[in-house]
This record gives C-alpha cells, structure tokens and sequence, in this order.
C-alpha cells in the first residue's frame, strides 16, 4: 500500500489534536478512578490503557495513510471477518459478567462488537455508494438493513443489547444522507414507538426491564439495579462547578461507591474531579471532533468517502451522548462505553480506526 | 470509479449535514444545560448526600478523670474496652446484620434488635454507630473482624470505660457513671453531649462531672462503599478530664468497710477531720460494684438492685434520715451549757422515771433503776435519759432548734455529693408550718434525747461531734482535695465555714470529758476505747418501734424491726484529729457500732504513727448488749 505523500499537508490537525486531548482526559481519570489506595499506586489498567493508546495511534495511522477507497473496495472481505470473528465469540468467547464478548488475547481481551460500527459503515457505504443505488428506494434500504441485521443480532445474543443498538445510528445516517424521504423516516419513527411496548415486554429481558423500571422511578431498589444511578448522579452534582480535584474523588475513586467509574462512568468521574468546568472541556472537544467529522463529510470527494463518514461519526456521536446523558444518571444504565474515554482497548482502537478513516475521506478530498 | 458528475446531489447533502451539524450542537448544549443543573444549581443536596456516604466522624470518648486519694494512691481510673457497633446507613439489611452478628457472638439476637428499634424510635441519624455488645470479648471483636465482609454494617470501636479497682468500695462516694439519658440530653449543661456520652450519675462522679468527663475528640475518616476505614481525613484529639485528689484514705476507707462487713450490718459511716472538714472515709452499706454501670448494666441487673428492699442504691450517709437517738444528748447538753441553762456542775436526780403533764417517762436501764444524783458528765457518760428530760423541760424548742443549726443537724451539711436530704430538728415554725398546730411543751421531751420528730442524716451527725470536738466551728464536709487541669495540681481551698460559736472552755471540757468516759468509763462506749488515744463518743439507739408493739408484732412481719444503733465519735479527746460516726443499721445497739468504730480508729493512728496497720480479728457475732 503506497501513501501519497501529496495527501498529508490536508490532514485536520485540530482534529487529531482533539482526539489526542480526549484520550488524555480519559487516560488521567482512569488513573484517578483505579487509584490503588493499598499500594499507593496506579491500578494495572492505567498501564493497560496507556498500551492501548499506543496500540491505537497505529491502527489510527494505518487507517488514515491507505486511501478509504482501497478499503470500501475490500469491505465484504471486512465484514465477512466480523462476522465470523462474531460467530466464533458465540460459541467460544469468554463469559465475563454473564455475557459472552470477548477472545482472549494473552493479558488483553480482544472485543470484536466493538470493530461492528466501522466495518458495517464501510460496507453500507460502499453498498449506497454504487452507481445506480440511491437510497431513495424502500427496496435499496432494505437490503442494505440486512447488512445491519446480521452483526446486529449476533452481538444482540451475546447479550449486549448496549453495542447491538449504536450499530442502528450507523445506518440511519448512512441512509439519511443517501437522500431517504423524511416522510419514511416519519413512518419508521411511528412503528418503533408502535413496537416499543411489545419489545418492551418481549424482547427485553428481566434485566434490562429492571434497568428501564429503575430508571424511572430510582427509589424502588436503592441498593440494586437504581444503585449505579443514583451514585452516577450523586458523583457529577458534588462535582459543583471546579470539582473535587485530580485525585480527590469520593465518589469514583478508590472508595467505591460508583462502580465501573473507570470504564461505561468515566465521565462521572471527570465531572466529579474537575467539575462543570471539565465537563465543558470535555463536551466541547467531542463536539468540536464531531463538527469536524460532518466538515469531512460535506468536503468529502465523493458520495462513499461522505457516507463512510456520516456512517461511522453517526454510531460515535450517538455513543457519546448516550454514555454522557447516562454517566450523569439521566438514561437507563446501558453497557456501553464512551469512545476516545473509556477503559478498554478494542473501544479505543475501533474509534481510532473509524477516525482515520473520517480523516482520511476529508485528507483525500483533492485526489483521485 | 466515482466521479464529481454522479456526486449532483451535493446541495442536499449540504443541507442535511447543516441539520445534523445543528442537530449536535442542540444535543450538547442541552446536555450541558442538563450538567449545569446538576452540577452547579443542586450541587450542595448533592454534595451532602456524597459527603454522607463516605464521611465518618467518629467521636472519641475523651478518658475521664483519674481519682487520687489523699496520699496519691489511684482510687478510680480508666481501663480500654471494645464496643461493637452497628452503623445502620451502611446496611443494606439491618435485621440480617443482627441476625449474623448474633451467630458470629452469640449475643442474644432479640435484645440487640431492640437496641436497634430504641435507636430507631429516639431518631438517632443514621449514620450514628448503635453500641450492641459492649464490653465485648476478645472473642467477640476477632469473631467480628474476620467477618468483615459479611457485615460491613458493623464496627468495632475502642472506648475508655471507668474502672473501679476495688469493686464495690466506696462505691456511694464515687458514684458510677452511664450512658446520658434522653432528660439529661435536653439540660443546657450537657448540650454539648450527644447520644452515648457517659456521664455522672451518682456520687462524685455526678457532683464533678464537669471537671471530669473531660472533652471528647472527634475522628473524621473516609470509608469505602463497604464501610471499611480507607483514610483518615482529620482527628481532634480527646481532652482527658482532670484529674481529681480526694480528701479520703484509701487505707482508713477500706478500714471502715471491712469493719463493717466484720459486723455484718448495713449502715454508713463517716469519718472527718473535725478541724478542716476533710472526708477520711464514707461508706454506705450494702453496697453495689459501679463497674457493673460502666460495662453496661442490663434492664433485669438494674431492677434487681433497684428494687432490693435493702436498697443499695441509697448513700445512707447523707439520704437516710434516722431518729438519733441518745446521740443527741450531745447536742442538749451544749445547748443547756451555753445558755446557762445548767453548769457544768448542776446536778438532777434520777430516780428511774421522770413525770411530765401526767406521763411517765422511763429512764434507760433496763432493770428500771435510777441512776441516782448525775451531773452534766455522768449524765452523757452513763446516758442519763431524765437529766435530759430535766432540762428539756426548761428548754424551749426554738433554743434546741437554733443549736441544732449551729451544729449542723437542721438542712443539709453542704458536702460535694448529689442529692444530700434535709436533717430535721423540729422548731415552732416548723410545727405551725407543716402541721398548721402550736408547739406542745411535752414534745420538747421527746426531743431532749433525740427521739419525736427528729431525724437527721448520719453524716450531719458527724458534724454535730465535729463541732463539738473543734470547739464550736461549724465546718462543711467536703471530698474534693484538690485539682489538676492538666497544669499541675492546685488546692480546692478549704470548704467554707458554715458558722462558729466559740463554747466555754468549762463547758466544752464537761461534755468532753462525759463522752470520755462514755468510750473510757461505765458508758455504753467501751468497745471504741482503744489504748492511749482517749476516744471520745457517744451511742445512740433509736427504737423504730415500741417494746410491747415489738411483742406484738413477733413473728408476723417479715420487716426488720431491730433497733438502729449509732456511735458518734471524736479523738483524741483534748485535741481532736478525728471525728465521725458509724450508723448500724437494725444493729440493736450503739455499742455496736462502736465496735465497728474501733478499728477504724485503730486504723487511723496506727498509719499516723507509722505502725503497721491492724489486722481485724475473725468476725465475731454481736448479739443484744445493755441500754
């Protein structure tokens, strides 16, 4: 693969710099989360996460330096992997915490789900960006739903209702883009409100009821499954506007009282230690990488490069403000991890690699 | 291959990507509006519930004054015990904890929980640790410990407890201490106390609860989600009470006591420096063990000895009341002599029997005989009952009254213990105030030699033969020595005289000299006399109900109906170191307490003198004895 050096100078530095400004944030709180108060140390996944970083930054440049094109070319070749990298986990990943999503990888526990939004965006891009297909057909939109459907119910089934979900945002923007009728989008909208309870009542299991149950009416299990809830809230409001402090967490430090403070409630604990300041920081730099994202999607060169964008920042933008709404208590709790924050590599390298990717549309604009 | 050509419809992308591009800057501007409401507008409700989850503060009990006694020999001091606790807002299950804490100790699970459901009902905050074994064993703490786990609800905390080294000793001087009460709570002096402070509750430990209690440090720690200790953010240490030096004789305290229980009786005793007031023993029997209130008396413990009809409880010194018999004769005689009602040298005859408005009034022997031509010394010595009866015909009420003051026997004596009852010696304005009637001359009679209406405590007694063997100087009977604020010791100062009227020499050598030989003569006194020390003293025996009532009731009450004895006391005779009384209580006669008496001034001189101190001899059983 040859890198056309002509392409660099079009790089979005800013964007880059986001990025990397993001991931120190959540590098810094997963430090201050998993402080060891026995050893007087940092907890191993500070290190685990600082490997992952770098591991990251060269997945992200790999991404970035071949032209997309090459890539949405080989999508189906992706895909296929996904697919079966997904069917492998069902039968033969580790369960951790009654779900099975991980391949063990020596030390490291590789999660393919997390890989699912970039490559179902390479391929629905590619699939909408084909001569004849505009997405303005019912039937173009329904085939490509198939692509969602399979990795989106493989993940659903491990169970991970959290990830299977942000692979739907990836093909709405895909295909809002592509020019699909509003009015659809209107009727879509109406079934799923129509759908919702039976889903609810059906599809849902026991578990994910009591999340949605607790949600609205925390005080039913104090100590159960409003638990995280609460202590989400709890943590971001005694944050108060300059917060607690680096290190001087409460709440999301090594006292224990949110769980996961480092991983799906990272930005708790941000808000907790720097306050609303930090949290302002914060917002405006995933705001900033996401404006970006969509100014790469509209210099983008062509219909495909714009769909790749729109499909992978649509999943990311979603993540985002799902994880956020929730780390402050004001969604149902879901396993579903903040991009570019969060601990755990599989996230960070699938993010990263979607960004090179977005990066790599808008760097490429004057090429052919 | 794509091309700028199929790309037309760039327009209507530029506008659905300028909807999206709104679309997010709306999303995070409401999420930010959102955080702002959380984090700033109700920052504080959430501040305070955090802080509430991972702040404790701990108090620590501030160890309470050590107690010295006049030779700087440790009478009261502290010891370390384990209190297990449960904090109920750490719990996810409070009965479930009590139930496991129950199996781990084996600790009666029922009575813990009603601790728990008494804590619940006073309202006490949740994040207040609810004391439910105290005392524990070190079995109990290990059994707790290794359980952390399972009972993140419940901690073990150290505590300073109150230990009284010799048990039930001295038991009604010091007191006990326990938990505050709900009442107590609410007074302006404790304000500062909280639920579980121990304080005073009787004895010195009430009267100088303020030096002693000390002042309570605080420890501010975090704990984790579990409950468990992870920092300490922050410790005020506990300021140790002061330390107090009594006037009290370990060595002549413990002489008292065993003396008494050598005799086998209840009662009090008292003894003083007649010049100074200083306490050098007071004990009150039967008695209790104070350590049983500092390790936590139960409900069934404290009835018991609330409800014993011997009444442990009562400090019988100062809250028992007793017609004083012939030891009031002492106080006659002084009246008499100092308003020159007699001289040292009047004589009465005693024919046996003394006849007064149509009543025959006996004298005090047995055999019915009189005891002849008796001057003021004969009369105390051999207890004259009519040469009282004389001049307490010539005596008005109000003059016996205004004596008694002088000498201490009306109202209270002003020592530094709680609850001290009034002593009674009757006047007109009392009869006009209590009864609404006239004094009756015959009733003066009665009086003269201590019987009718009065009733005095047995330690104002002791200050009635103080100020006979000072010479007139009503002194206050008082414990404390002196004080260490932590800056050294410094004298209490001497109590305050109450009043002072100087006796006659003549007449202070007559009525010294009758109660010499009351101890050194034909008196009722002998088994007081110890060798060389020319002990003074008189007995008293007080009937508490008539000899044919005593027949009559034989064998059909289960009441103890036995005669009260008294001995009050002073020595050496012409210049007195000590003086006090020994109360027996049902011991038939005064001459049994005397007995009681004799060792504890055995005591006293031998330690003076530096002799080694007496061994009492086996208990001997006293019975009966001559009026």
């Amino acid at each position: 693969m040859i890198v056309d050096r002509r392409v660099l100078p079009h790089l979005d530095w800013a964007c880059v710099a986001a990025l990397l400004a993001l991931m120190t944030i959540g590098v810094v709180s997963i430090y201050s989360a998993k402080w060891d108060f026995v050893h007087q140390a940092p907890g191993r996944e500070f290190w685990k996460q600082l490997y992952a970083v770098g591991i990251s930054l060269v997945v992200f440049a790999v991404c970035l330096l071949v032209d997309y094109r090459s890539l949405t070319q080989r999508s189906l070749i992706f895909y296929g992997a996904l697919i079966a990298l997904l069917l492998y986990v069902s039968f033969f990943g580790v369960i951790r915490n009654g779900s099975r999503r991980w391949i063990p990888l020596g030390g490291f526990d590789f999660q393919p789900s997390e890989f699912a939004r970039v490559v179902v965006a390479l391929v629905l891009a590619a699939y909408f960006a084909g001569a004849q297909r505009l997405s303005k057909s019912m039937r173009e939109i329904a085939f490509g739903a198939l692509f969602l459907a399979a990795p989106l119910l493989l993940i659903y089934r491990q169970p991970d209702l959290g990830t299977s979900v942000t692979l739907i945002p990836v093909f709405l923007g895909v295909v809002l883009l592509g020019g699909m009728r509003m009015k659809w989008l209107a009727i879509a909208a109406l079934v799923a409100l129509v759908l919702a309870w039976p889903a609810y009542r059906f599809v849902l299991s026991d578990y994910q009821r009591g999340r949605i149950q607790t949600f609205v009416n925390p005080d039913l299990d104090p100590r159960g499954d409003a638990y995280q809830q609460r202590q989400a809230t709890i943590t971001v409001g005694s944050g108060g506007l300059f917060g607690k402090g680096f290190g001087g967490a409460t709440q999301a430090g090594g006292y224990g009282f949110l769980p996961e403070a480092h991983n799906d409630f990272v930005f708790s604990g941000l808000a907790e230690e720097h306050g609303f300041l930090g949290v302002l920081v914060a917002l405006l730099l995933y705001l900033f990488v996401i404006l970006r994202g969509l100014e790469a999607a509209k210099l983008a060169k062509d219909r495909l490069g714009a769909y790749l964008v729109i499909g992978i920042l649509s999943g990311f933008a979603f993540q985002v403000v799902y994880n956020i709404t929730m780390s402050a208590g004001l969604a149902p709790v879901k396993g579903l991890t903040l991009p570019l924050m969060s601990y755990g590599g599989s996230s960070l390298m699938a993010t990263l690699a979607g960004f090179g990717l977005i990066l790599n549309v808008r760097m490429r604009r004057f090429t052919n | 291959m794509l091309t700028s050509a199929n790309f037309e419809d760039r327009q209507s992308f530029a506008l659905r990507l300028m909807v999206l591009r709104i679309a997010a800057i709306v999303l995070f501007t409401l999420i930010a509006v959102a955080f702002w409401k959380i984090q700033v507008l109700d920052h504080q409700r959430y501040e305070q519930l955090a802080e509430r989850q991972h702040l404790r503060t701990l108090p620590l009990r501030a160890p309470r004054g050590i107690l010295y006694d006049r030779n700087g020999k440790v009478l009261v001091r502290n010891t370390y015990s384990f209190t297990i606790a449960l904090v109920r807002e750490q719990s996810a299950n409070i009965n479930e904890a009590v139930r496991r804490l129950a199996a781990a100790t084996g600790v009666d699970e029922v009575r813990m929980g009603e601790i728990v459901a008494n804590a619940k009902k006073r309202r006490d905050p949740l994040y207040r640790p609810i004391p439910l074994i105290e005392h524990a064993t070190m079995a109990q703490v290990a059994a707790v410990t290794a359980r952390q786990v399972d009972l993140p609800e419940i901690v073990v905390q150290q505590l300073p407890t109150r230990e009284y080294p010799e048990g039930g000793m001295a038991a009604h001087l010091f007191g006990y201490v326990s938990e505050i009460n709900e009442a107590q709570l609410q007074r302006p002096e404790f304000s500062e106390l909280q639920v579980g402070a121990m304080i005073g509750q009787a004895g010195l430990e009430k009267t100088y609860n303020a030096l002693l209690q000390g002042k309570d440090g605080k420890r501010m720690v975090a704990v984790n989600s579990r409950g468990r200790e992870i920092e300490k953010l922050g410790e005020q240490d506990p300021v140790d009470g002061d330390r107090l030096q009594l006037t009290v004789d370990a060595d002549l305290q413990k002489a008292m006591e065993d003396s008494f229980r050598a005799s086998g009786y209840s009662g009090a005793g008292a003894l003083l420096d007649p010049r100074t007031g200083e306490i050098l023993a007071l004990s009150s029997l039967p008695s209790y063990d104070p350590n049983a209130f500092a390790s936590g008396l139960d409900a069934a413990a404290y009835n018991r000895l609330n409800n014993d009809p011997l009444k442990p409880f009562t400090n019988r010194v100062i809250q028992g009341t007793y017609s004083p018999g012939s030891s009031f004769k002492i106080l006659m005689s002084t009246a008499a002599l100092e308003e020159g009602v007699i001289t040292p040298d009047t004589k009465v005859f005693c024919p046996g029997y003394y006849d007064f408005g149509g009543r025959r009034f006996k004298c005090s022997r047995q055999d019915g005989a009189g005891h002849g031509v008796v001057d003021v010394r004969h009369a105390l010595e051999v207890s004259c009952n009519v040469f009282f009866y004389n001049i307490g015909a010539k005596m008005n009420i109000d003059t016996i009254h205004a004596y008694a003051e002088k000498m201490g026997l009306t109202g209270k004596t002003g020592v530094d213990l709680p609850n001290e009852r009034d002593s009674l010696v009757p006047s007109t304005e009392w009869k006009r105030r209590v009864y609404k009637q006239d004094w009756y001359p015959g009733e003066t009679i009665s009086v003269s030699i201590g019987q009718g209406a009065v009733n005095v405590t047995p330690l104002a007694l002791a200050t009635m033969i103080s100020t006979v063997a000072n010479g007139g100087t009503l002194i206050t009977p008082h414990i404390l020595k002196a004080v260490d604020q932590g800056t050294g010791w410094v004298s209490a100062g001497a109590a305050p005289v109450r009043s002072q009227f100087f006796m006659k020499p003549d007449n202070l050598q007559a009525i010294r000299d009758g109660l010499w030989m009351v101890v050194n003569g034909a008196g009722t006194g002998g088994n007081a006399r110890v060798l060389g020390r020319d002990v003074a003293g008189k007995t008293g025996t007080a009937q508490l109900i008539g000899n044919e009532a005593k027949k009559a009731t034989q064998g059909k009450t289960d009441l103890d109906l036995r005669d009260n004895g008294f001995f009050v006391f002073f020595a050496p005779r012409d210049n007195p170191e000590i003086s006090g009384i020994i109360y027996a209580e049902h011991g038939l006669h005064g001459s049994n307490a005397a007995l009681i008496a004799h060792h504890v001034i055995e005591t006293y001189f031998a330690k003076k003198d530096g002799h080694p101190l007496p061994v009492l001899p086996p208990p001997t059983t006293v019975k009966g004895g001559g009026q």
